[in-house]
């Protein structure tokens, strides 16, 4: 019991803490890849830790809710990924809130951040907001039908018994857990605003989409925004881990040894995760915002054509 | 002894109408029967629970009024105990909100009157247990609120509304009558007691299936029967709004459940295929009118055929399973239905009220004239919030259980072995998530237009808060709202009865699970618990904010928005409903409602503003409604010769229809 409680602890401060870490190695690789020096590693710290201690400067026309949004999306992105196991299956709270669960947790941050985009009236925000909506529209139906996919695989909607489930013999080459792979990593780049569909690292441009939601925001309700964002795409990666790289993840009632294993091993996918995306980022254009649609019904097609295939055939 | 509590309380309700009209409808007669239905309905909504709660044993009565050989059966089981305390709880807080919003009503003698006896009409629809009864108060339901419908009958608009509706309800009852007729088959057995008995045929039973999908469905507002529904909810006064679009479609899902799942016998396996394409349809179809409107209540009213697809898509999934023999399943997916019933009702409810408020306090329906009222009405903006939340399906609250559970049923359903339900299944799932989706794109479109931003006009700046009763009755439904969601085992349990009496078999008990999560079917296979998830967002937010703010900075100041350095003063520069949609439009609308954009933009020197024109068409209205409209306006010239004929051959012809329905009843026994 005292080891379930000092577990679900450390996974949620890892996941915290990692997560600046993380976005820090991503920039790190892409400008390497670019034959640039790019910041240290640790420079997401530094810039939390400056933006926290900054004064808030506050638009007139903001409202109450324009404040509490920073800590309402932290709060929900914070559970949401606290609950993905990334070392260890069977978290003790790992019940309260299935894979949809998640998802609508993440849904839930999103709506807020909208509605923070628009709370200030001006037209900077409306377009980010206007735009999020649209890419939300597309990707939460086409997440319902991965989960779906992989809730028929696995026979369960609970991330930890799925993740027991892929890391078994039982799974085997499916067409529909590849088909469902490809659309995961699609949701999952549109989801979190990277190239090419969002470019995090632009500020007034009029692609943007997330950073224009954002562009009121300063000092620590800024450092929070951003601690979210990393929140989640190290979320996403580690979904995608748990899923489809389930190999070292410990079981319920692994002894310490075995959980350094685990972690160590979470590490190197985060690495390889981390490495990927970047190589992807810079191999690839941004593309136009109503290319976005065309690319997200892809992904929402590939998983509904995954989920016919479960419900056609047990085999597929 | 519910039954005659319930009865007793329908009959205050009936009396209350004449007593407003004597008392000439003035400030004390609003007083009277505003407070009068609040009470009612609460004993009412008490008695329903009660019995619902106890499971208690179904009771019936027979009333010596109707028609006379058969009188009027009345009867109250857990489906209409659980409908019953959906009726109240509307009931209850729109009498609640009306205590403070009709203050504002300029024609309360078209009100006043009918108010009451519309909510005894709903009561009686759902305790009538032959087909005369239910009928009769059925009819009475639909003319009530139609009067209501017409209290601004001044404004072209409303007649419109009015015609329609009038013309769409008249037809769903003859479908109803018509499904009435077959169940109660050559005998003419009315009371429903006996029909449950009777077990028609699988042609009959199909026949009755597709005439209550008609019936119930034109009122429910499947599309696309749905016309007529955002047309006459808005038209009405904003508490009536509220309880037609939260209780009055209940009412017909009623309707539906009573005949196909109680009256109609077992189903066959395509029922289920017939009732999921609809409701799929109508659930997507719904939510994308709403995203094109910005009239307030007209969104929410298109809002409410969405819900009504969601709750559709429940009954279709169970109509499935009872079909295949999958009783649990079929009791999930059944559950999930009412659950969504309720919960519709108590956010619905809570949007229709907060847009009665904002009206009163700025006398603008439209989106587009509105905007940053969370500073002038703070409580409002804070009620209307949480049913937004509510309504767009986002943990923690209450519209993510029941779509959650919905998601669930479906997942059980490759079980089924027919190759229809195995294709369309995954296809109305993916239809539900985009629904989903879209509502919240509709809902932060709806709150960040109204109450966000910088106010658009002159009347919104000047708003104030709402009255407390109109508060205290939207605070009491977004409490409701916090506590299905955080505690939905409770209701689940409540619907135990529901189930066990349609299906058979109920969802397990959910009050004995740890920390009061739901688990469906099993922990392993998945779990929620709206409570913890809570409990969690409420701890972490909190310890954020505390630690930050101690150990680095809880300084603000307040400057002119950024904006990239170029914030324009006029709020006319802000984001639109109409602009927040357009990507959405573009993406779904060119497909779905042909949506075309002119810009007109001004040679220079020209001093013109520049324009965009956006053009929509209604694909239902346009495929349906229209080419019937011409088909009825060329017979009726056709047939306008008849009003020529000379007195022989008016004789003549009734001679000759005379002998022709002879020949056909010689010939068809």
């Amino acid at each position: 019991m005292i080891l379930d409680v000092t577990v679900q602890g450390v996974q949620m401060l890892l996941v915290l803490f990692l997560a600046p870490l993380f976005t820090g190695f991503v920039r790190k690789v892409k400008a390497r890849l670019l034959r640039r020096q790019g910041p240290p590693l640790i420079q997401p710290y530094r810039d939390l830790a400056r933006l926290m201690r900054k004064d808030v400067v506050l638009a007139e026309s903001a409202s109450w809710l324009f404040r509490v949004i920073p800590y309402l999306i932290f709060a929900a992105t914070w559970v949401a990924a606290s609950l993905v196991p990334t070392f260890r299956t069977g978290l003790l709270f790992s019940w309260s809130a299935d894979l949809i669960a998640i998802i609508a947790l993440l849904g839930s941050a999103r709506f807020f951040l909208a509605l923070a985009g628009l709370d200030v009236g001006t037209s900077f925000g409306g377009i980010g907001s206007s735009r999020e909506v649209m890419i939300a529209s597309l990707a939460e139906p086409a997440m319902i039908m991965i989960v779906f996919t992989l809730a028929l695989i696995a026979g369960s909607t609970q991330l930890s018994t799925m993740a027991a489930f892929m890391a078994s013999s039982e799974v085997g080459l499916r067409v529909s857990l590849g088909l469902a792979l490809i659309a995961l990593m699609m949701v999952a780049i549109a989801e979190n605003g990277r190239i090419p569909v969002d470019n995090p690292a632009t500020h007034l441009e009029l692609t943007m989409v997330h950073e224009a939601m954002v562009l009121e925001y300063s000092g620590r309700h800024l450092a929070l925004n951003e601690l979210s964002a990393s929140l989640k795409l190290i979320l996403y990666v580690s979904v995608i881990a748990c899923l489809f790289a389930p190999w070292s993840l410990r079981p319920a009632g692994a002894e310490l040894p075995a959980l350094a294993v685990g972690i160590s091993a979470y590490a190197g996918k985060l690495a390889v995760g981390g490495f990927l995306l970047a190589l992807f980022e810079t191999s690839i254009a941004k593309m136009r915002v109503f290319r976005v649609p065309e690319f997200l019904g892809a992904a929402l097609m590939l998983g509904l054509l995954a989920t016919l295939l479960r419900f056609v055939s047990r085999s597929f | 002894m519910t039954l005659a509590i319930v009865l007793g309380c329908s009959a205050v309700l009936l009396a209350l109408g004449p007593v407003a009209v004597t008392l000439g409808c003035s400030a004390a007669a609003r007083r009277l029967v505003y407070s009068a239905s609040m009470v009612v309905s609460a004993v009412s909504l008490t008695a329903a629970i009660t019995h619902l709660l106890r499971a208690g044993a179904p009771e019936i009565t027979t009333l010596p009024v109707g028609v006379p050989w058969l009188g009027a059966h009345l009867r109250i089981d857990a489906l209409a105990a659980f409908f019953l305390v959906v009726v109240d709880l509307g009931a209850m807080s729109a009498s609640l909100f009306a205590l403070g919003y009709a203050r504002h009503e300029t024609a309360p003698e078209r009100v006043l009157p009918f108010y009451p006896a519309f909510l005894a009409a709903m009561t009686l629809v759902v305790l009538a247990d032959d087909a005369f009864t239910y009928l009769l108060s059925w009819e009475f339901m639909s003319l009530t609120s139609w009067a209501m419908v017409m209290a601004h009958h001044r404004v072209a608009e409303n007649m419109r509304a009015g015609y329609v509706y009038l013309v769409m309800a008249s037809f769903g009852t003859l479908a109803l009558l018509l499904a009435f007729g077959v169940l109660a088959g050559p005998d003419g057995l009315y009371a429903f007691a006996q029909m449950r008995e009777a077990h028609p045929s699988s042609v009959l039973g199909a026949l009755v299936l597709i005439l209550a999908l008609i019936g119930a469905g034109s009122k429910a507002g499947l599309v696309p029967l749905h016309v007529w529904l955002p047309l006459a909810h808005p038209a009405a006064p904003s508490h009536v709004s509220a309880l037609m679009s939260g209780v009055m479609t209940k009412v017909a899902v009623y309707g539906f459940v009573r005949i196909v799942f109680d009256l109609a016998g077992g189903p066959a396996w395509w029922w289920s295929i017939l009732v999921l394409a609809f409701a799929g349809v109508t659930t997507v179809m719904g939510v994308l009118y709403a995203l094109m409107q910005h009239d307030l209540k007209r969104l929410l009213a298109y809002h409410t055929v969405e819900n009504i697809g969601i709750i559709f898509i429940g009954l279709g999934l169970s109509l499935a399973f009872k079909a295949h023999g999958m009783q649990f399943a079929a009791a999930l997916a059944l559950t999930a239905a009412l659950l969504h019933v309720f919960n519709h009702l108590l956010f619905k409810s809570i949007l229709f009220f907060g847009a009665g408020a904002v009206l009163t306090a700025t006398g603008e329906r439209d989106m587009e004239h509105l905007g940053g009222l969370i500073h002038r009405m703070p409580q409002t903006a804070f009620v209307f919030l949480v049913g937004c939340v509510a309504i767009s399906a986002l943990p923690p609250l209450n519209g993510f259980v029941s779509e959650w559970l919905t998601l669930q049923a479906i997942l059980l359903s490759p079980q089924i072995p027919s190759w229809g339900l195995k294709l369309l299944v995954p296809a109305v799932g993916a239809l539900l998530a985009l629904s989903a989706a879209l509502a919240a794109a509709c809902f932060v479109k709806v709150y960040g237009v109204t109450f966000l931003g910088r106010p658009r006009t002159p009347a919104v700046e000047a708003a104030t808060e709402t009255d407390v009763c109109s508060l205290a009755a939207m605070a009491l439904l977004a409490s409701l709202c916090l506590l299905a969601g955080i505690l939905p085992g409770l209701f689940i349990d409540a619907l135990a009865p529901v189930s066990s009496a349609l299906i058979g078999a109920h969802m397990p008990a959910q009050s004995g699970s740890q920390w009061l999560s739901i688990v469906p079917i099993a922990a392993s296979r998945s779990s929620y618990d709206g409570l913890l998830v809570f409990l969690f967002m409420i701890i972490s937010g909190t310890l954020a904010a505390f630690a930050i703010h101690r150990l680095a900075s809880d300084r603000l100041r307040r400057a002119p928005a950024w904006d990239c350095g170029y914030p324009d003063a006029s709020p006319a520069t802000q984001y639109s409903a109409t602009s927040f949609a357009q990507p959405i439009r573009r993406v779904f609308g060119t497909v779905v409602f042909r949506a075309r954009e002119q810009g007109f933009m001004p040679p220079p020197g020209d001093t013109r503003p520049a324009r965009l024109m956006v053009e929509l068409r209604d694909p239902v209205w346009d495929a349906i409604y229209a080419p019937i409209g011409v088909g009825v306006g060329v017979a009726a010239d056709r047939l306008n010769r008849l009003q020529f004929l000379t007195i022989r051959q008016f004789l003549s012809l009734v001679f000759g229809a005379l002998v022709i329905l002879l020949l056909v009843l010689a010939i068809w026994t």
